[in-house]
């Protein structure tokens, strides 16, 4: 299979075709994304055929300037003052091709650092070995400070060379390439809790909605392998254990790229062959890259819905600090009225006072076939979700403080993520506004970094909430702003009823929650 | 188990119809002597290892029905005796509720928790369907920014500090560690009161309470006293 040919040919028609904003806002389309890289708050990427992007806030999306190597897939790491952008083009058709490394101490061409520097050949294919020397993946070992580069697509292997991190070229240029894996292209490694991964797509590109590339990843304990997937099987007979592959509205993801926020908070860069909103055409998408038992997890961005949140920490849920009603209405003993009665009835653990008195008004407990009656017997129907509109006359109309409590399907308790027009965005995904379900009420960061909910969205920046998967898969919620805050502050359940803005910390629970379809 | 809750209700009707009432019970010898409560002996306390606020002035029990919101709300605002935010009680000042005259107790707890029925048998009061008022005094050695006032009851309960109202928790629940916690507050160097109001409708009720530091660690250093300042 000649899968780059495939690449270079359809770049000019996938360019051609429109944009729609569903996934990333603005213009997405690219194919064979770098790395994003991330210079004085901007972020970049570089693309097969010169494309480039650029985003203020990783989120909105507009054209970059090319780069003034084109080639193919680039990919661009920052080490020290130096941007270094590893470039491969074919030398007089595949599988002879060569990387080139160009290097630059800004990415911004509006600074007097955008000085591109020629930095010759890293990498090579002569034609006729085991190798196509293009698609490379560049990594810094965070361990020892070593610097290496795989490259290479279908013909043969995926290599890896060591390569100088103080001028980005090869760091002994006659070395002997390691052979690491076969069948794929768009080899990346990364480092993670004691094992290096290398991450290749595997499958067919550039075929749009027929494509079928997807993310497949092995690890090792040295950067030089092997790499053997889930099963053990070595990448270098084929293993991979599945990153993502199709899924919604997307077909083909491949060529990923680390991006780490800080903090614990991982995503990476990736592009889809075929976004079917889009007119089938390839775009970039940024997604969470979350941790299970020491193999990597494609996460989601979050979806515009309703939802329940959790506290992890404490299993209550935020609510909106009103007199809560049980679904379906208050239920006497017996079915029988005895007035309003409080949320989350349970048992004692104190001492109990003797039993006194007579049988519960309305006959004897029921527990057994529905039919209406006793304490057990229910209403004899179906009890339909809580009417928001009925279960809110009576709350306040102004400002409501939040607080949690244990979670019983209330409408308090519910909340409406929904993306905020005009909010701009973060890394994957827009800033949203919170509403409680049903209603415009408004969950909103105050000055002194607690919260409030109130009476209708404006759009003022601490109404506008930055969701994020952490490793995990729980949440963490960040407010645009905060008043003063000088720092970013999470949502942060502090005791069991009780939620507040404090800074994030990686080790705790405090500031992560499950959003649960409720 | 409460007897509030109708699952428990339906497991001790069997045993309620064959017993006969339940003030005609012949006493049984306590297995174990509940002895958490104690007069205070020294003229302050501090905090206990886990930051709990040990020594506490109690006043005896006064009826009040319902735990939802608006019903305690509306059952702690209720003026039942003169300066009931402001007044700082000693051990044994009186106050008529009604028809009733109550008397203000100085206690230490031996634990995290102050256990409301244990107080409230030691003064043959009623346990259920009451409300307890308890107050005490914390002094700081230097104002204190950014701490957090965290309690739990059982059942309802609704704080002050420094007059302030700063947690309300309702509905028939537990004591629990951090249940509810106030927003940011400031402690001004010296003393500053902490006022409560805890209503339960039956069964076991107790309270605990601690306050935070900015980084939700217990906060300590500081001395607990009551009216005159010796602890009595």
């Amino acid at each position: 299979m000649n899968a780059t040919l495939l690449k270079i040919a359809a770049v000019p028609a996938l360019f051609a075709l429109a944009t729609i904003s569903v996934a990333l806002d603005g213009t997405v389309n690219i194919h064979d994304p770098s790395t994003i890289a991330v210079c004085n708050g901007k972020f970049y990427t570089y693309g097969t055929g010169g494309n480039a992007l650029v985003s203020d806030d990783g989120w909105t999306w507009k054209r970059g300037t090319t780069l003034p190597r084109r080639g193919l897939a680039p990919d661009v790491i920052h080490i020290g003052d130096r941007y270094y952008v590893y470039v491969a083009a074919n030398v007089g058709g595949q599988p002879r091709a060569e990387v080139n490394m160009i290097s630059t101490k800004s990415l911004d061409p509006e600074s007097p650092d955008y000085k591109w520097e020629e930095g010759g050949v890293v990498a090579s294919s002569n034609g006729v070995e085991d190798a196509n020397a293009i698609d490379p993946g560049v990594m810094l070992d965070p361990n020892d400070g070593r610097m290496w580069l795989v490259y290479g697509s279908y013909f043969g292997y995926i290599r890896l060379v060591e390569l100088d991190p103080k001028t980005g070229k090869r760091k002994v240029p006659n070395d002997t390439p390691r052979n690491l894996a076969i069948n794929c292209e768009a080899g990346d490694l990364m480092y993670h809790d004691g094992w290096y991964y290398l991450l290749a797509t595997h499958g067919s590109c550039c075929r749009g909605a027929d494509s079928g590339y997807q993310i497949r990843l092995g690890r090792s304990k040295k950067v030089t392998g092997p790499y053997l997937d889930h099963d053990g099987v070595d990448m270098i007979e084929g293993g991979g254990k599945l990153l993502i592959s199709s899924t919604g509205r997307y077909v083909g993801p491949g060529h990923f790229g680390l991006l780490d926020l800080g903090d614990g908070v991982q995503k990476f860069s990736l592009h889809w062959e075929a976004d079917l909103d889009r007119g089938g055409a390839s775009v970039l998408d940024i997604r969470p890259l979350l941790w299970k038992d020491g193999w990597p997890i494609a996460g989601e961005n979050m979806k515009e819905g309703t939802y329940e949140f959790e506290s992890a920490r404490t299993g209550t849920a935020m609510e909106l600090a009103v007199e809560g009603m049980p679904v379906g209405g208050r239920r006497g003993r017996g079915g029988g009225g005895r007035g309003p009665g409080g949320p989350g009835a349970g048992g004692g653990r104190g001492p109990t006072p003797p039993a006194v008195g007579g049988p519960p008004a309305g006959g004897p407990p029921a527990g057994g076939p529905p039919g209406g009656g006793g304490i057990f017997g229910g209403t004899g129907a179906p009890i339909p979700p809580q009417d928001v509109a009925q279960v809110s006359a009576n709350w306040p109309k102004d400002k409501v403080p939040v607080r949690m409590g244990v979670y019983l399907l209330q409408a308090q308790q519910k909340w409406t993520i929904a993306p905020a027009p005009n909010g701009g965005g973060y890394p994957g995904a827009p800033y949203f506004k919170i509403t409680v379900a049903g209603t415009d009420r408004t969950l909103a960061a105050t000055s002194d970094a607690e919260l409030i909910v109130l009476p209708a969205f404006t759009g003022a920046p601490e109404q506008l909430w930055r969701i994020e998967q952490l490793p995990d898969g729980t949440w963490r919620i960040v407010p645009k702003s905060a008043g003063s805050a000088k720092e970013p502050l999470a949502l942060s359940a502090v005791g069991s009823s009780s939620v507040t803005l404090s800074k994030f910390d990686a080790k705790s629970d405090r500031q992560r929650w499950n959003i649960k379809t409720p | 188990m409460k007897l509030t809750t109708p699952a428990v209700l339906f497991c001790a009707l069997t045993a309620a119809y064959a017993q006969p009432p339940a003030s005609n019970l012949p006493p049984i010898p306590a297995q174990v002597p509940a002895t958490t409560l104690a007069a205070p002996a020294t003229p302050s306390k501090t905090p206990d290892a886990e930051g709990f606020i040990p020594r506490w002035m109690i006043l005896e029990p006064i009826p009040a029905n319902g735990l939802t919101d608006a019903i305690v709300q509306t059952a702690v605002k209720k003026e039942y005796f003169p300066n009931q935010f402001t007044v700082i009680p000693k051990n044994g000042d009186k106050v008529t509720v009604g028809d009733k005259e109550l008397t203000w107790h100085a206690e230490d707890t031996k634990l995290y928790n102050v256990n409301l029925y244990h107080f409230a048998k030691n003064y043959g009061k009623p346990t259920s369907d009451v409300l307890f008022w308890v107050v005490t005094i914390v002094n700081m050695p230097q104002e204190m920014h950014n701490v957090r006032l965290a309690i739990g009851s059982n059942a309802a309960s609704v704080w002050w500090v420094n007059g302030e109202e700063v947690i309300g928790i309702y509905g028939d629940r537990q004591t629990v560690i951090d249940d509810g916690v106030s927003k940011r507050l400031t402690l001004k160097k010296g003393a500053n009161i902490i006022r409560a109001a805890i209503v339960n409708a039956g069964g076991a009720t107790d309270f605990c309470a601690r306050f935070l530091d900015e980084n939700d660690k217990p906060l300590k250093g500081y001395t607990i006293t009551l009216s005159n300042g010796s602890g009595k």
